[in-house]
């Protein structure tokens, strides 16, 4: 018995950390629907953008060689150097200031007032856009990503825990880091938002777009902040993701499972989609241990899907969002 | 056209400065529609012009093109001396010049506190690293600005609602929140669209009261829009009148009073 016991306690430890990299993705989303009310379907390529353009700095490629070597018939791949992990981690975040400059001035810039939809729309526009250019860029292959984050068992739970309860719990290395790591973000974020002049900015032009003007703050340069700071969620979740499971197309589809996050969590609240990634981690991992083998399992890719209807249905605005009342 | 800039006295012995913001030769079409045609007019530091006339004269849209909401086709505006360029609103409001809007615009879901705060945005000037590890200048313009804030609140006589979401407010209420927001900012010169639309008498009165304080204790430039004639005529020292967007009157408000012109926009005359 206390083996079932200490074995549920493991699937839902490794459902909290699961649920971390959901709320990651998740995060991203929040911060542009929050400051601009676009929901930004191309997140989960960002990731992947920001995770492809880690890996090719670190790696010393030649960006967009493929496309040099056709039109120029050169052989060039390589610059031949190799670049720190912390180098090549700055650059990419120069590289993401760079996108969300780019997103607002060419894109977001010239739809200010259009409708929610129209916006949605021109972000499925950017997501394939941005696929396209990653895969120009960086070159289509699986990419291993490693930045020095440990990965595999880790050996010191495991043998404590079997020290102490005669079951050793397995617990990934790289979930502890991403758990950390996404505290810390999360963190820092909050942070930004409550007690920075710009944070302080940021929440005015999510809550009234007239009235932020009027109190002197541009909203493009608002716009541009939280695009980028959506790009450093992204690349944070780009290489934890990616070290998971390497740098490849699918991990563009993670932003798929932010969405039952969102609605469970709300779009506009941060601890919510926190709560509403814990929430499906947990939930999918405990449903697949305790319901999956009665009926075949592989309940883990509808569960989250399953669970976000049933909030539509009972709760429309998530269990954190602004409940939508309208006077008449 | 009236352009010294030197100041003058009001019958009450306020002195009032010289010319600190200028609109000359103002049009501003919508497609078709001309809102403003040709309007010239200027505000003096330190005292309170209205723009009246009835619904419909254009004078909303005059408030927008003074804090840049609206681009007019045609003048120039001077602000304290100099021409003004093409600004954008936050460029307007980062000049000192603060506005309210008929309509209330407020962060309904911030407190009043943090709603006023947002006032002093564009006097922060602390970096980043500093504000993010609430150290040295960044924490000092912090109380600074927090004080100026309080002071705002303390003379607006909000204390009660400090933290309250502004959500949560009567409608009396929110026209004063959005004053006290546009009050610390520490404008040069404050545009209030019509601010006592909507109220009854005795929030009108409590607003008229709050805007002539405003004006006596820190000098603060007042320009505000109003179509309640009665209300304007006791608070402005001059007032400019307009009707289909053209200018018909602009003088103290016994000129305006005795103005054919004006009494003809108000009460309505037969063409023929």
């Amino acid at each position: 018995m206390p083996e079932q016991l200490f074995f549920t306690i493991e699937v839902i430890l490794n459902g909290l950390m699961a649920g971390v990299l959901y709320s990651l993705v998740a995060l991203g989303f929040v911060l542009i629907y929050k400051a601009s009310g676009i929901f930004n379907y191309a997140q989960g390529v960002m990731a992947l953008f920001a995770a492809m353009t880690l890996v090719g700095i670190m790696e010393g490629r030649i960006p967009f060689a493929h496309l040099i070597n056709a039109i120029l018939g050169t052989k060039i791949h390589h610059f031949g150097w190799h670049v720190n992990a912390v180098l090549a981690l700055i650059l990419t975040m120069g590289v993401m200031l760079l996108l969300a400059w780019l997103v607002q001035k060419v894109i977001f810039k010239h739809l200010v007032n259009q409708e929610g939809i129209i916006l949605f729309m021109a972000t499925i526009g950017l997501a394939y856009f941005l696929e396209g250019v990653g895969d120009l860029m960086w070159g289509g292959d699986i990419k291993m990503l490693d930045v020095g984050i440990p990965q595999g068992l880790n050996l010191w739970i495991d043998e404590t825990t079997y020290n102490m309860f005669d079951y050793g719990f397995f617990i990934d290395n790289l979930d502890i880091y991403a758990t950390v790591i996404a505290a810390i973000l999360v963190f820092v974020l909050v942070g930004f938002s409550q007690y920075t002049k710009q944070g302080r900015a940021m929440r005015a032009v999510a809550d009234d777009h007239q009235a932020a003007l009027s109190v002197g703050v541009s909203l493009n340069f608002i716009w541009i902040m939280v695009w980028t700071l959506a790009g450093f969620v992204a690349l944070v979740a780009g290489i934890v993701w990616g070290t998971k499971s390497g740098v490849q197309f699918s991990l563009s589809l993670i932003a798929l499972k932010a969405l039952p996050v969102l609605m469970l969590g709300g779009f506009t609240s941060i601890p919510g989609a926190i709560v509403g990634g814990l929430i499906i981690g947990v939930g999918e991992k405990l449903f697949e241990f305790a319901v999956g083998p009665l009926i075949g399992g592989a309940t883990e890719n509808w569960f989250a899907y399953v669970l976000a209807l049933l909030f539509l249905v009972f709760r429309p605005q998530g269990l954190f969002g602004e409940k939508i009342i309208e006077r008449v | 056209m009236l352009s010294t800039t030197e100041g003058y006295m009001t019958p009450d012995g306020r002195q009032i400065g010289g010319v600190v913001m200028e609109m000359k030769n103002i049009t501003l079409k919508f497609g078709g529609v001309t809102a403003i045609e040709d309007i010239s007019f200027d505000i003096h530091e330190g005292e309170i012009r209205a723009i009246i006339g009835p619904n419909g004269a254009g004078k909303s849209s005059m408030l927008n093109v003074i804090s840049g909401f609206y681009i007019p086709q045609q003048g120039e505006v001077f602000f304290r001396g100099a021409k003004r360029a093409q600004l954008k609103p936050f460029e307007v409001a980062r000049q000192g010049i603060a506005r309210t809007f008929q309509n209330i615009a407020l962060f309904e879901g911030m407190s009043v506190l943090d709603n006023v705060m947002t006032g002093r945005l564009t006097h922060m000037k602390a970096g980043i690293i500093s504000q993010s590890l609430w150290r040295g200048p960044a924490e000092r313009e912090e109380t600074e600005n927090r004080e100026i804030c309080e002071r705002v609140i303390d003379f607006l006589e909000i204390q009660s609602i400090r933290k309250t979401p502004v959500s949560r407010l009567p409608y009396g209420l929110k026209k004063r929140v959005e004053l006290a927001r546009a009050l610390a900012s520490e404008p040069k010169l404050l545009l209030l669209d019509e601010p006592m639309a909507g109220m009854n008498v005795e929030e009108k009165e409590d607003m008229s009261r709050f805007i002539l304080d405003v004006n006596d204790e820190f000098g603060t430039t007042i320009a505000l829009i109003e179509h309640d004639m009665g209300v304007v005529m006791d608070l402005s020292d001059r007032v400019v009148v307009m009707d289909y967007g053209k200018k018909i009157g602009d003088g103290t408000p016994n000129e305006v009073r005795n103005n054919q012109a004006v009494i003809d926009a108000y009460l309505g005359v037969s063409h023929d």
